[in-house]
Order: structure tokens, then C-alpha cells, then sequence
């Protein structure tokens, strides 16, 4: 700190400005960080009744869609109930994993003092340990934002998302490894707490990673007793038709949240970072690589609640303790910043954002090189 | 029959993990909720700003003892307060509805919210009753109330109990209210002191300029104080008075208090600091004069807690590092390792809390 006090703050401030790939001075920066500060500090003040009344609502509807949609699977031999019972059920599942579940263990809801709905005692409808995943999830990913090799989510160690990771043959079927990640994403998010690569290394114990498994095991015993045991044999001779609709309304939820998740970090135009980056990053350069590391998904907001507003994945990054109902608010005045500044505000319909992401998996399957058109189409 | 209930429920938690099989009963009925909770059931102003709430509480509810005190759970603004209010109804038994009264204080946030917000139907988060301030069991020695203001609330509890159980005793009530707009209770406490033989005495402060308390008055009004057990409850003020008098008298054992706010000195205002709850990563700003858990609360966090005024030890937290201040005393204390009860502590200074 004394060390960096001699040297002439103009060259710090050069420095920072080149680091991040925006036409600021540091100056401006502090004052793009001041301000959506202020944003956030309006919200934050104002919340009250009517937000609490979202969450329990939305907790409402959540489990009578649930209990809907296991109920008519019972009846699952008419294929109308299997339907309907598996979209709903499916449909339960997203709103429990994402609107509900990731936003109350960012602790979005501990303002109300609720045990029943707090950052330190829920636990979410899927194979994932709640608290292993706080950590990993609310401070590796949160504090260090697409940082190669600091955030773990980048590619989440299988696959290559960022032309600054270093390529290795493997990749080149990373278009499969993807799809398969897509398909079994409860179980990847489980596991990707575990961090295989460092117990290689040797940075992690055995130890510590066995003592990971088997929390997660125990989470995923009473997961697997409930959606593939219990649920198909109450409905005694219908033992089929509940099983597979329970498969699918996870497998739902799976792709779903997959492709929500990829898309907030991973579409074209959002930048990624080297450690150097954030070397004595302030506050308001934090702001700052948190919005140009994120994307958001424009949409409706049937989208915005299915996606648990991570559709605002740039208000969320700015914000991850502000109540996901609030993040529409936020993201008017965040865009009105960003124009004021001319800082880019990447916000695209689904189809557009999912696709670069594709292609991105494809295109970084191979060697760096200039992004290839026709791979775009394969 | 719970016995037969065992494995359904068992199974009902296989199915319903990770969440409870209450939360889906929630659903059929709030009652049916997670945890102690009961239902508003009946309002009844006892003044212009006094309300009592009848409540039936959950299968859960243990019953209260006359006299003792129930913590309640309420949401304001959408955040969750707890405070304690003594049980002021004849009954509050496992299966019966009990009844609190709550007296709104200046700037009181709860107590303001539930005289003019608080609805029929409404369900209110609950803890079973606690407290001491209650009378003995069998056969009941000659007795002295000494309430004053909302301090009457327990003591009503007990006179109404005492008449619906039909237990004879001799008692004086020493009451103290401003005027008699707020002179809690008063019709029904003359009817029962007609129909029981009880001595009701009425100190109207404000209105008809009758004096507080003080030990000639107590020798004037009821002179044979000293053989009687005595239960005081009121304001700092007069639970000081009273404590004065008993002590000097060598007959201390013989008082009994409830406290209904928390004794805070005017401490000589200390600076406050930094609080770290080191288990939850959350950093606050701890002002000298506000206690740590009102500081871990507004940072969002839920520490277990009972009394909120320093006599329950249901808050204690161990001190990481840095110093508090007990605000009951003005002492400057602290230890890593320390327990603190951070409900009437203050940070003074930088403090870490193992919270």
C-alpha cells in the first residue's frame, strides 16, 4: 500500500484504464460506481410489504404447481396428465431452483427475517448441497467474475469458454461435453464444487474432497428416493408413467437453467478478465467488471420469472443481494447510466444470446484463430 | 396414536424434502405451518392506544401460566420484529386461545403496527411462554400488586385467573395510569374486586395529580405491605422505586418484577465500530448506543434471541475479537472468548462476533 502510494497517481489511474476495455478515466469510473451505488441504495431503502408478499406468493404458487403436477402424473397413463403433470411439475422445479431457491441463498430475502426463507436455511429442489454451493457460487463467482482462472465458473473447469484459456486437445469435443453438461447440469453443479483439478494439483486435500462427497451424497440420496423411488411406487400400477415424468421435469429443469446460466456470461460482447485485471480493484471497478462480464436476456416477464431474473444477469451481477422482483426497476436506471457513459448494455433476445454462446462452444473447440462463419452453422 | 403417525410422517418428509411436509400443509392452512404460530382470532380496544389480541394458537402451543410472557413474531414492512407481551387473559392453556395486551409506545414500531394494522385472521410467528412472574402454586399467601401503565397486563392475567379458578385470596391492587382514559381494564377490575372482596386503588397521575409511588404512600394505602408477597410491573421508574423500598426493608425475596422494556442506563455516549459477524461474512456499522442485535438483525441476520432486555442469556454470543459496552450498565468489558449477551450490548470500538 506505502509501496504504491509513491508512484504518481496519474500513472495508476493510466494503468486502471487500461485494463479495462472502456474509454474512462478513473475519475469517471468513480462517478459510473457513485452512481450505481445510488441506485443500488434507492432500492434497497424502499423495500417492504409488497416485496414480501412477492416472494411468499411466488413460494406459493411454486409448491401448488408442484403438488398440481405430481398429481396429475399419478394419473400419468392418460397422456393429456402426463403432459400437463410434467410441464407443471417441470415448471415447479425451474421456479424452485431459480426464482425462489438461488435468489433466497444469495440472502436477495434475509432483510425479512424470515428462518423460513433465509440465505442460511434454505435448501433448493435439486442434487446440490445448498451451503457448498453459497460458497462457491456467491463468492468465488460473484467476487472474482469471469477472472481466467480465478472463476471457477468459466467453462466450469470442462469446458473452454474464454480464447484466454490455454487449449488442449480434449476441447475439441467440447461440442458433446456441452451437450452432456446441458443434460446432467444439476449433477455438474454439484460435482464442480468438489474442484477435481485442484485435488490433482494437490492444491486440495483427498480428504477434503471425500468429505465433499459425501455431503453431496447424502443430498442426492434423498433427491433420488423422492423423484425416482418414493413419488413412482405410491402410484402403485402408474409406477412408470410418474417415474418418466419425473425424469423429464428434471430434465427440464436441467436444460433449462443451463441455458439461462450460459447465457449471462458467455454470449458475444461480454468480456473476461486476467487475474492482473483485478490487482487493487475498488469498488467502482468492481462495478464496473461486473457489467461488462455479464449479459442480460430481453424478454417478457413470463421470461424474467422463469429465468429468476437472471435474464438481469447484469443488474444481478451489480446487485446480488437486491430482490430478484426489483431487478427490472434497477436494470431501467443501470441503462440509463451505461448510455450516459457510453458503456455497452448487452441485453438481446434468448434465441440471439443462446446462439453466440454455441457458437463460442464450437469456436473454442479449436485453436484461437479468427472466428469461422461456417463453424457458426454446424 | 402419535406413535401410529410416525412413519406416515416420516415418509411425508422423504417426500417433501428439502422442504418440510408443513410447508405444503401451509398451503390447506397457515396454521398448519412450519413452527409455533397462531391466528388473530378477536381485537378488543382497551383504549385509545391499547388493543388486546385474542389468539389460538397451533397444536405446538404449550400453554402459558398467568403471569407469563409470550414472545410474538410479527411482520412490519415486510421484515419480521419479535417482542414480548405478557398474557393477559384468565386462560392460556394447550388448547385454549390466549389473549396479549399491547399498549402502543411512542415510537414504538411493534407496538404502534399491531394497535392500528393488526387484523382479524392474521397469523403471528410464536414462542412458548416463559417468565417467572408468576403466582405460587396451592394455596395463595396474602398478595400486593404494583403495576403501573401497560404493566397491568401480567397482573391481569392473574386477578382473572385467580376469579375463574375461583381461588380465594387476599388482595391489594395498587394501580397507576395517567387518567382514566387509560386506566387499563378498569370496569372489569372494580366488578372483580366487588364480587372477590379484592382492594382496587386507582392512582390517576395526570388527571387527578395522585402521586407515583413512594414508601409513605405504600404505609398509607396498605399497611400491612411487609406480610404480603408482592408483584410490581411498570416503568423503569417505578421497578426502581419499588426495588429501593423491599431492599430497605430486608424483604427483597418477598418482591417480584417484571420487567417490560429493558432498564438502559444513559450511558455517557461511547463511540461504536465496526461489527464482524465473522460466521455469515457480513460487515455492519455498530453505533455506541445501539445493541449488537439490532445491528446483526438490520445486517439481515436472524441470532437466536429471547427477551431482547438482558435477562434471558437466550442471545449469548461468543466475542471474537474488539469490546462491547453493556448498555444496562456503562461497562466496558470484553475478551476473545467472551459471552455476550448482545441484546443490551454495544459495540465499542471494532468488534468481531462469532455470529
Amino acid at each position: 500500500m506505502t509501496a504504491a502510494m509513491k508512484i504518481d497517481s496519474s500513472l495508476i489511474e493510466k494503468a486502471r484504464a487500461r485494463r479495462l476495455p472502456v474509454d474512462l478515466t478513473d475519475a469517471q469510473v468513480q462517478q459510473f460506481g457513485a452512481e450505481i451505488e445510488a441506485v443500488r441504495k434507492k432500492i434497497m431503502d424502499s423495500l417492504g410489504e409488497n416485496d414480501a408478499r412477492y416472494i411468499r406468493r411466488m413460494i406459493k404458487v411454486q409448491r401448488a404447481l408442484e403438488v398440481g403436477g405430481r398429481g396429475l402424473l399419478f394419473a400419468g397413463i392418460l397422456p393429456p396428465a402426463w403432459l400437463a403433470g410434467t410441464a407443471m411439475l417441470g415448471a415447479a422445479k425451474i421456479l424452485e431452483n431459480m426464482e425462489i431457491g438461488h435468489n433466497v441463498i444469495h440472502g436477495q430475502w434475509d432483510w425479512m427475517r424470515d428462518p423460513q426463507i433465509h440465505s442460511s436455511t434454505w435448501e433448493w429442489d435439486n442434487v446440490c448441497p445448498s451451503d457448498q454451493w453459497q460458497h462457491s457460487h456467491n463468492y468465488m463467482h460473484h467476487k472474482w467474475t469471469n477472472v481466467v482462472g480465478m472463476d471457477r465458473d468459466v467453462g466450469y473447469g470442462i469446458l473452454r469458454m474464454s480464447e484466454k484459456q490455454p487449449w488442449h486437445p480434449a476441447h475439441l469435443a467440447q461440442p458433446v461435453t456441452n451437450a452432456m453438461l446441458a443434460t446432467f447440469f444439476q449433477w455438474g453443479v454439484a460435482l464442480h464444487d468438489v474442484e477435481f483439478e485442484r485435488v490433482r494439483t494437490g492444491e486440495k486435500s483427498v480428504k477434503e474432497a471425500w468429505g465433499q462427497l459425501k455431503h453431496i451424497g447424502k443430498k442426492v440420496r434423498k433427491q433420488v428416493v423422492k423423484d425416482y423411488v418414493l413419488f413412482p411406487l405410491l402410484a402403485g400400477p402408474f409406477f412408470l408413467p410418474v417415474l418418466t415424468g419425473n425424469i423429464t421435469a428434471n430434465l427440464i429443469r436441467n436444460l433449462w437453467a443451463y441455458m439461462i446460466i450460459f447465457c449471462g456470461h458467455f454470449p458475444d460482447g461480454v468480456e473476461d478478465f486476467l487475474p492482473e485485471d483485478v490487482e487493487n480493484e475498488d469498488k467502482a471497478h468492481w462495478y464496473l467488471r461486473q457489467l461488462l462480464g455479464s449479459a442480460n436476456i430481453s424478454g417478457g416477464k413470463l421470461l424474467h420469472i422463469m429465468s429468476g431474473n437472471l435474464s438481469h444477469q447484469m443488474e444481478h451481477h451489480l446487485f446480488p443481494d437486491m430482490p430478484s422482483n426489483r431487478y427490472a426497476e434497477a436494470s431501467a436506471e443501470v441503462q440509463a447510466i451505461c448510455k450516459k457513459y457510453g458503456l455497452p448494455y448487452n441485453s438481446k433476445p434468448l434465441h440471439r444470446q443462446f446462439g453466440s454462446v454455441l457458437r463460442k462452444v464450437m469456436r473454442l473447440s479449436l485453436p484461437n484463430g479468427k472466428p469461422k462463419a461456417e463453424l457458426a452453422t454446424a | 396414536m402419535i406413535s401410529a403417525l410416525r412413519p406416515l410422517t416420516r415418509i411425508g418428509h422423504w417426500l417433501a424434502t428439502p422442504v418440510l411436509p408443513e410447508s405444503y400443509l401451509e398451503l390447506i392452512n397457515p396454521l398448519l405451518g412450519a413452527g409455533l404460530r397462531g391466528r388473530i382470532e378477536r381485537l378488543v380496544r382497551e383504549s385509545d392506544r391499547a388493543v388486546s389480541l385474542e389468539i389460538r394458537p397451533n397444536h405446538q402451543w404449550q400453554g402459558a401460566r398467568p403471569g407469563q410472557y409470550v414472545r410474538l413474531g410479527i411482520d412490519v414492512d415486510g421484515v419480521r420484529h419479535w417482542r414480548c407481551y405478557s398474557v393477559s387473559s384468565a386462560k392460556a392453556g394447550r388448547n385454549d386461545t390466549f389473549t396479549v395486551t399491547v399498549n402502543a409506545i411512542d415510537g414504538g414500531q411493534v407496538s404502534t403496527w399491531l394497535n392500528w394494522h393488526a387484523q382479524v385472521g392474521m397469523v403471528v410467528m410464536l414462542d412458548q411462554a416463559a417468565g417467572d412472574f408468576v403466582l405460587p402454586q396451592g394455596e395463595l399467601p396474602k398478595l400486593l400488586f404494583v403495576t403501573a401503565g401497560s404493566g397491568i397486563t401480567p397482573v391481569m392475567g392473574m386477578l382473572r385467573s385467580m376469579a375463574a379458578n375461583g381461588q380465594a385470596a387476599d388482595v391489594v391492587h395498587l394501580h397507576y395510569s395517567p387518567d382514566d382514559a387509560h386506566n387499563l381494564f378498569a370496569e372489569e377490575r372494580r366488578g372483580l374486586s366487588l364480587a372477590h372482596g379484592w382492594k382496587t386503588l386507582n392512582q390517576l397521575t395526570r388527571s387527578r395529580g395522585d402521586q407515583h409511588f413512594s414508601s409513605a404512600q405504600l404505609d398509607a394505602l396498605c399497611p400491612d405491605w411487609a406480610e404480603r408477597l408482592a408483584y410490581a410491573c411498570g416503568p423503569t421508574a417505578l421497578m426502581d422505586a419499588t426495588a429501593a423500598h423491599w431492599q430497605q426493608a430486608g424483604l427483597a425475596e418477598q418482591l417480584k418484577q417484571e420487567n417490560f422494556r429493558p432498564a438502559l442506563k444513559a450511558v455517557a455516549a461511547g463511540a461504536g465500530g465496526e461489527v464482524r459477524f465473522w460466521n455469515s461474512e457480513r460487515v455492519a456499522e455498530g453505533a455506541g448506543d445501539k445493541p449488537l442485535l439490532e445491528v446483526a438483525e438490520q445486517a439481515g441476520l436472524m441470532p437466536k434471541h429471547g427477551c431482547r432486555m438482558g435477562i434471558c442469556q437466550g442471545c449469548l454470543v461468543t466475542l471474537k475479537e474488539g469490546q462491547v459496552r453493556d448498555l444496562t450498565s456503562g461497562e466496558v468489558f470484553g475478551e476473545s472468548g467472551d459471552m455476550v449477551r448482545i441484546c443490551v450490548c454495544a459495540a465499542a470500538g471494532n468488534v468481531t462476533l462469532e455470529l
